[in-house]
């Protein structure tokens, strides 16, 4: 496996509305809808670039430093 | 950074486009608007899945295309109480309360109680001034139905262009009824996994 990126994204899964627009814009196909119900990143596709939080419409998504 | 593939979905605003055209052309073809309701709850139903949200829906893709792609929209941030739970089943039942409304007036008009009222009515309030033309001889239920349908259609269109306007461009997608209708079928079916 290859190094995980500095920072990923964080989803609130309480606020997520499962509307697939992170997964539309994500460059790198790091975020999947887990079966409606909230969007979820694959931790080793995600490189923290924000573009999923600049576009998600319910503010559900944080870029955060891994822990 | 890497292009965003496109594929053929992104292209299904056209059909947002044609579905309105077409009902200034003949208002039955504002039936055709049932799709919108039928395959979002065969997804979601059937497959326990939002795939109708996430890739194929037309007023999806067409909020994405105006509000990113044409850069109409503001992307201010949405007040709370909007993305709050309280709002979005509110507003889901309201959505659907009209919903079934359209049905019973039109079975008003079928049983004869009640004549025929040729208008699309946008936001409950407002009279569309055009001729609004439909096949001569076509049963009276079948046209109001349809100028129910067009109005509740065209009225939340309304909606999700100022929401897309003002706030991020889906951001009618976070109150949207149909979405948050699946979106609770989805969590009923939904069976954590541990990964
Ligand atoms: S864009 Fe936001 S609300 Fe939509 S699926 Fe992604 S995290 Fe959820
Ligand atoms: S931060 Fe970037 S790479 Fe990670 S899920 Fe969001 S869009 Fe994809
Ligand atoms: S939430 Fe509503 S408008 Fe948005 S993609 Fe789903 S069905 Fe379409």
């Amino acid at each position: 496996m290859g190094k995980l990126s500095p920072r990923h994204a964080v989803v609130d899964s309480n606020m997520c509305v499962a509307c697939g627009t992170c997964a539309d814009v994500c460059p790198t196909g790091a975020m999947e809808i887990v079966s409606g119900v909230f969007a979820k990143p694959i931790e080793e596709k995600c490189v923290g670039c924000g573009m999923c939080a600049k576009e998600c419409p319910a503010s559900a998504i944080r870029v955060e430093v891994r822990s | 950074m890497k292009k965003q593939q496109r594929h053929w979905y992104h292209y299904l605003w056209i059909w947002s486009i044609i579905y309105f055209s077409l009902g200034f052309v003949n208002i039955l073809f504002a039936w055709l608007g049932l799709i919108s309701f039928c395959l979002p709850l065969i997804f979601a139903i059937g497959g326990g899945n939002k795939l109708f949200c996430n890739r194929y829906c037309d007023r999806g893709q067409f909020l994405r295309v105006m509000g990113s792609q044409v850069g109409l929209s503001l992307r201010r941030e949405m007040p709370e109480w909007m993305k709050g739970k309280a709002f979005r089943y509110g507003f889901m039942v309201f959505f659907f309360a009209m919903f079934f409304n359209i049905i019973y007036v039109s079975w008003l008009v079928g049983s004869e109680i009640q004549g025929i009222q040729e208008a699309v009515t946008v936001l409950w309030t407002f009279q569309l001034p055009w001729n609004w033309t439909y096949s001569v001889g076509i049963t009276p239920w079948v046209a109001q139905f349809a100028f129910g349908l067009y109005s509740l259609m065209l009225t939340s269109e309304i909606i999700a262009i100022v929401a897309m306007l003002i706030y991020k461009p889906r951001s009618w997608c976070v109150f949207c009824p149909m979405g948050t209708l699946t979106q609770t079928i989805c969590k009923a079916k939904y069976v954590p996994t541990a990964k």
